[in-house]
């Protein structure tokens, strides 16, 4: 076998050889540390875009763990989706962990003396209990906050990976459990009162969500006697009707799961916290995990539930789209209602992750296509303003990035130039991607039944969305006045220029969307003839 | 069998939901212990009781019980004990940083009487 047919495996082994290295290297020199984790991140990229070439013809990499044939054994599947997903896992993951080694951060763990900038109101100075100069550089940075910050980064990219590339149910129960693990170590990376809490909260409803993950995944192996996914479309297919409530129900439940996974109303509650009181370079990475939920949304339904008859089909008809508008409402009004900006941007998590499952819930090839074009869009844009809200927050000196006016910032025209082109991508508005995808979604609601739903509430909430971004924006960077009290901290250019490329790649999604949204049709069409990944990955079992 | 195991399994998850709900971190984390316990024998039962015969198939043995359910629920045992730990310590950090046990951070009219 040459290295290319272990190609499959190559983006779920490197994250966690290299994390296991790094807990191994954890008293080596921190830029020995960082080199590793920042070498690592980036031979992602290259082995994402070899997937993305080796799966771009149609075909499926199955990777046979131990050659044990595939519904006995354990598969990883490549295809065109899961080759998408982890190319916009590395490219977000590269920028999210530049951010994390090059801006300043509070320097929690440090003891720096300067104020509490850039934390949201009434988040108190946390207490001096984590051994103070153990780690004092000259400049804090977020991954010295706290300990092992590569190494929970790097097993957080092994489970994205190994989530997005698996082919097994009960496997994606485990790389679920190993990315939340991971997410709750970075997640309350830093420690500090207000993130213990939304962390407290955001452990303990996922902890309730893997529970009810095992009984359906149990449920349908007692009835099918397989967790294969391919072979479960096959058996779940021939499910005698004595059976069809217990699979519809197990089904159901498993749909519940991964809408806590994506935030999707009314299990969407523990994300504006969570992701608002957590550092920003984290906030930004989570900016995929709620995309988790939605590819395993689109991955397990459109095997389980395809067109062929079965006790499945149609069955997230009645729930699927009318809970997607409803969180796409929702996340707009929250924008609508925030009081800081970090809140806001969670909110617009909430927002995106409506409009996808949108996309998904109408089910065609074309709604697809422009779900998965909005994919990489909407996760850019969302990580770029966690960056740039960081940012700003520190600009601001005590103001942090509550919405109320003040002096203004320093560097205020470059730092507001970038939020103007993160806001416009945000909200939608033409020239940058965002508007392609609505438009695309558009287009494809047109034959839907619920195209006066769709259409209603993608246009009304582009549109509080465009007055929220705006209100934020002229009350951050116009509405200024006052004299500065206090040395007011420069953004730097190492902190912006994550930013910066995150936004390049937003302007790249738009000048190459001929051929990106070609590609992302071609993923479609794959999802919806689910035949050929159940052909693949059975071989000539069947 | 099959109903004194259903209805053990009902029992825990019932309880674990219960406590689950609760208002302090310490019930909370005593919910999910027992819900996970409830999940890991639910799991151990979907591969069918089967009492005195082999796990694997032999050309002697007459029937074998299925051993993958095990396996399934070993792994789960594993996850969930160290997603125990885990809430375990962050639920005594909380109650560190946020100085009561409460999962929404607050002080309560009962604490302050008690």
């Amino acid at each position: 076998m040459s290295l290319l047919d272990h190609l499959p495996i190559l983006p779920v082994v490197l994250p966690l050889v290299v994390g296991t290295l790094l807990l191994a290297l954890r008293n080596a020199p921190l830029a020995l540390q960082r080199g590793v984790s920042v070498a690592a991140t980036l031979a992602l990229l290259p082995l994402a875009l070899a997937l993305v070439q080796a799966t771009g013809d149609g075909s499926h990499l199955v990777y046979k763990l131990g050659n044990w044939e595939a519904p006995y054994g354990i598969v990883l599947v490549a295809d065109r989706l899961a080759a998408w997903m982890l190319l916009t896992t590395a490219l977000l993951a590269l920028f999210a962990l530049l951010y994390a080694l090059n801006a300043p951060s509070d320097g929690t763990s440090s003891q720096s003396t300067k104020p509490a900038s850039g934390q949201v109101a009434g988040y108190p100075q946390p207490s001096p209990q984590m051994g103070e100069g153990a780690n004092a550089g000259p400049t804090p940075t977020y991954d010295r906050d706290g300990r092992h910050f590569h190494v929970l980064f790097q097993l957080q990219l092994f489970g994205l990976n190994g989530a997005f590339l698996t082919g097994d149910l009960f496997n994606l129960f485990v790389f679920f459990e190993i990315l939340l693990l991971a997410s709750y170590g970075l997640l309350l990376h830093g420690g500090g009162r207000q993130r213990v809490k939304a962390g407290l909260h955001y452990v303990v409803i996922n902890l309730v969500g893997s529970t009810l993950f095992l009984f359906a995944v149990g449920t349908l192996y007692g009835v099918t006697g397989t967790l294969n996914m391919a072979d479960l479309a096959v058996k779940l297919a021939a499910t005698p009707p004595e059976n069809a409530a217990l699979v519809q129900s197990a089904a159901l439940l498993l749909f519940g799961v991964f809408a806590l996974k994506a935030a999707l109303l009314p299990l969407t509650l523990w994300l504006p916290a969570a992701y608002a009181h957590t550092s920003a370079p984290v906030a930004a990475l989570f900016a995929i995990m709620t995309k988790v939920g939605a590819y395993s949304i689109l991955r397990v339904y459109s095997l389980i539930a395809d067109e062929r008859s079965g006790p499945l089909v149609g069955l997230l008809d009645a729930w699927l789209m009318p809970a997607a508008l409803a969180t796409l409402a929702f996340g707009m009004l929250g924008t609508l209602a925030s009081v800081t900006l970090r809140q806001q941007v969670a909110y617009l998590v909430v927002a995106s992750i409506g409009s996808l499952l949108v996309a998904f819930g109408l089910g065609s090839a074309d709604a697809l296509a422009a779900g998965l074009y909005y994919l990489p869009h909407t996760t850019f844009a969302t990580a770029a303003l966690f960056l740039l809200a960081d940012s700003i927050a520190r600009g601001r000196g005590d103001l942090g990035d509550r919405f109320e006016s003040g002096p203004a910032m320093p560097r205020a025209r470059l730092v507001g130039g970038l939020f103007f082109a993160a806001a416009i991508a945000a909200a939608g508005l033409p020239p940058l991607s965002g508007f392609l995808g609505k438009v695309m979604l558009l287009q494809a609601a047109l034959e839907s039944p619920h195209l006066a739903w769709v259409w209603g509430v993608v246009l009304a909430t582009g549109l509080a969305g465009v007055i929220a971004l705006a209100r934020s924006g002229s009350l951050l960077f116009y509405r200024t006045h006052g004299a500065h009290n206090t040395v007011l901290e420069a953004p730097t250019n190492a902190a912006l220029a994550p930013v910066v490329a995150l936004l390049a790649l937003i302007v790249g999604l738009v000048v190459a969307a001929g051929p990106l949204s070609a590609h992302a049709a071609a993923i479609a069409a794959q999802i919806t003839a689910p035949q050929g990944y159940i052909d693949a990955v059975l071989g000539g079992a069947r | 069998m099959e109903a004194l195991i259903a209805l053990v399994i009902g029992v825990l998850t019932a309880g674990g939901v219960f406590l689950a709900l609760r208002g302090q971190t310490f019930p909370v984390v005593l919910g999910l212990t027992l819900m996970s316990y409830a999940v890991n024998l639910f799991l151990f039962v979907m591969g069918r009781l089967a009492i005195g015969v082999p796990p694997v198939i032999s050309e002697a043995a007459a029937g074998y019980t299925d051993p993958l359910p095990q396996a399934l629920v070993l792994t789960a045992i594993v996850i969930s004990f160290g997603m125990t730990a885990f809430v375990i310590v962050l639920a005594l950090k909380a109650r560190a940083e946020l100085g009561n046990d409460h999962v929404d951070g607050l002080e309560h009219e009962e604490d302050r009487r008690a």
